[in-house]
């Protein structure tokens, strides 16, 4: 009569089944495909990368090769070290994101929290048609239309702040700098940037923001006080995101910058500057099999430092904010 | 009830959500430092019509609004206004605890200081008083710097109330603020809102009948019957409403015979 008699080992099975039908087990395995695919084709872009790489990195030293500065083909031996490229496509990240964040913030703010329900969509969609712009219109707009004008405002920067070594140009070119690839690439960054924000600021308790103007915040004191830093760990997020995208940004900024193994460490007007991908498309036609190595090389250490900021963003993106479930 | 003097009167308030006409002619004055339930069946206006006293729905671009609410005499809606000074003088606690996650318990209460920008001479005497006045200074007390979001949902919501009562408000509204508590903390909160009544208006919106009778002095009954705007059938004393209403919606509706 023991209810809980205790050396009873009670028999379990598993209530999950297989899917019976066979249209579930057709649907089951298609999605599963598509799932595993992913991991399937970052895992061979890899493979092939570092097979290819594997030369010039054995030639020219793994450090060196990233971060000395000299390109030259011709020397014997010759010598490919990608330092300027990779800290040029730092930089012009950089001044795209310094330049994007707030602007895609003010956007995101703007669409979730004061336009009407129609204005905020025409801007969204708006937004996202930025994003759908090929980059080699955004090209050939940044170096035919846009250039002479940026350049007309580097050299206003130049004039006023140019004792401010990031303003300084002796040479007074103010085409084809770091200065217009950041900016070129900000147009790029702003919807992605915006878009997340936005989605972050829709996810926010309202109750949160009436309290702050319950207790006599202004709708200011209220963006900057609670808000922000309600969403800061998705705003970063979104930022990192198109950081990521920055960084592997490759025809428009070579339309808009003079690319130069004369590193460029942040005289952010002057007409010398770096992109590593942008350096492998403009190398890549008159490449020797040596060269070409390096280059696919110089892709993989892109390739890896963009998975490192893309990992760190969703990492943040889940972590930093404890509060939501 | 002939010396009783008002704090905050609405005078022909109505409200309006695009078409939707939500709230018509509402009067009710409510009295100095007394405790006013405002009470009735979901979708009758009460919340809708306790937000028109700090002008909560500012943010709500479709509200339409007509009449006045004098506070003081001066009518919060005049011109020239600024409803964010209204809401210094007008607090206001949720139906939901609503901490800011990403402060501390003492960064809570201070909130308002940081948010409206004014300034106070002692910040952690007024912590200590305004969580003491929300009867939770003795929980919190050891553990000011820990986020709000570790205390229970009956705490949040009683720091919520500290957090208001820091920025000395002459009147608080509540939105149903035990909707969302247990038994234990809703006793608690009710505790609180008693004894904080004898130094300010306070101005309750409940679904709890219990509840209005524990706390309220006065209760007003909305009803917005067949798609008509929610209008107050019936004010007055908590115990003649409950228990001699004159109105026989009111009857039906404190008995429990709908809403």
């Amino acid at each position: 009569m023991s209810v809980n008699a205790p050396s009873e080992k009670i028999e379990r099975r598993k209530l999950a089944t297989k899917p019976f039908a066979r249209a579930d087990r057709i649907f089951f395995a298609v999605s599963t495909a598509a799932a595993y695919s992913s991991f399937v084709i970052i895992a061979l872009i890899l493979i092939f990368l570092v097979g290819r790489a594997i030369p010039a990195f054995q030639t020219q030293g793994i450090i060196d090769f990233a971060f000395g500065s000299t390109w030259d083909s011709a020397a014997t031996p010759a010598t490919f070290q990608l330092g300027p490229m990779l800290w040029g496509s730092i930089l012009i990240s950089l001044i795209g994101v310094v330049i994007a964040v707030p602007l895609a913030i003010s956007i995101a703010y703007f669409i979730e929290f004061m336009a009407h329900k129609t204005l905020a969509k025409i801007v969204t969609t708006i937004v996202d048609l930025l994003a759908a712009i090929p980059s080699i219109v955004l090209g050939l707009w940044g170096a035919f239309v846009f250039s002479p004008i940026a350049a007309g405002w580097a050299k206003m920067l130049n004039q006023s702040m140019g004792w401010i070594p990031i303003f300084d140009n002796p040479e007074q070119n103010f085409l084809r700098s770091p200065f217009i690839a950041g900016i070129v690439v900000a147009v790029m960054i702003v919807p992605i940037i915006a878009s997340i924000t936005r989605e972050i600021f829709s996810q926010m308790d309202r109750d949160i923001i009436n309290a702050s103007l319950a207790l006599g915040g202004n709708r200011e004191s209220t963006f900057r006080k609670v808000i922000l830093p309600t969403a800061a760990g998705g705003v970063i997020g979104g930022v990192l995101l198109g950081l990521g995208r920055a960084l592997g940004e490759t025809v428009a900024v070579l339309y808009v910058l003079n690319i130069s193994f004369d590193i460029n460490w942040g005289s952010v007007l002057q007409a010398k500057g770096g992109s590593v991908a942008s350096m492998i498309i403009s190398k890549f036609g008159e490449a020797n099999p040596d060269e070409i190595s390096a280059l696919m090389a110089a892709g993989l250490v892109l390739f890896v430092f963009t998975l490192i900021i893309n990992s760190i963003a969703s990492y943040i993106v889940a972590k930093a904010q404890p509060w939501r479930k | 009830m002939s010396n009783l003097t008002y704090h905050l009167r609405a005078e022909d308030v109505n409200v309006w959500f695009g078409e939707r006409h939500v709230l018509k002619n509402v009067n009710l004055a409510f009295p100095t430092n007394q405790v006013t339930a405002l009470i009735g069946p979901s979708g009758c206006g009460k919340s809708t019509f306790i937000r028109t006293l700090n002008r909560m729905h500012e943010l709500i671009p479709s509200a339409g609004f007509a009449g006045k609410v004098l506070l003081d005499d001066e009518d919060i809606y005049g011109d020239g206004i600024d409803p964010v000074k209204v809401r210094l003088n007008v607090g206001m606690v949720f139906q939901k605890p609503n901490p800011f996650p990403t402060m501390s318990i003492q960064e809570n209460v201070l909130s308002g200081l940081k948010l409206s920008g004014r300034k106070n001479a002692n910040n952690e005497e007024l912590v200590e008083t305004s969580l003491r006045r929300a009867s939770i200074w003795n929980e919190v007390k050891d553990r000011l710097n820990d986020p709000a979001l570790s205390l229970s949902g009956g705490q949040q919501q009683r720091l919520c109330i500290a957090r208001s009562l820091a920025m000395g408000p002459k009147v608080l509204l509540m939105d149903e603020p035990c909707s969302a508590l247990d038994p234990g903390s809703t006793r608690r909160v009710e505790e609180t809102i008693l004894e904080l009544a004898p130094e300010m208006t306070i101005v309750i919106v409940t679904h709890n009948m219990q509840q209005a009778q524990r706390v309220a002095d006065q209760t007003a009954f909305f009803l917005s019957e067949d798609g008509n705007p929610g209008h107050v059938v019936e004010f007055g004393a908590t115990e003649q409403v409950f228990e001699q209403p004159i109105d026989p919606r009111t009857n039906d509706y404190v008995n429990g015979h709908f809403g």
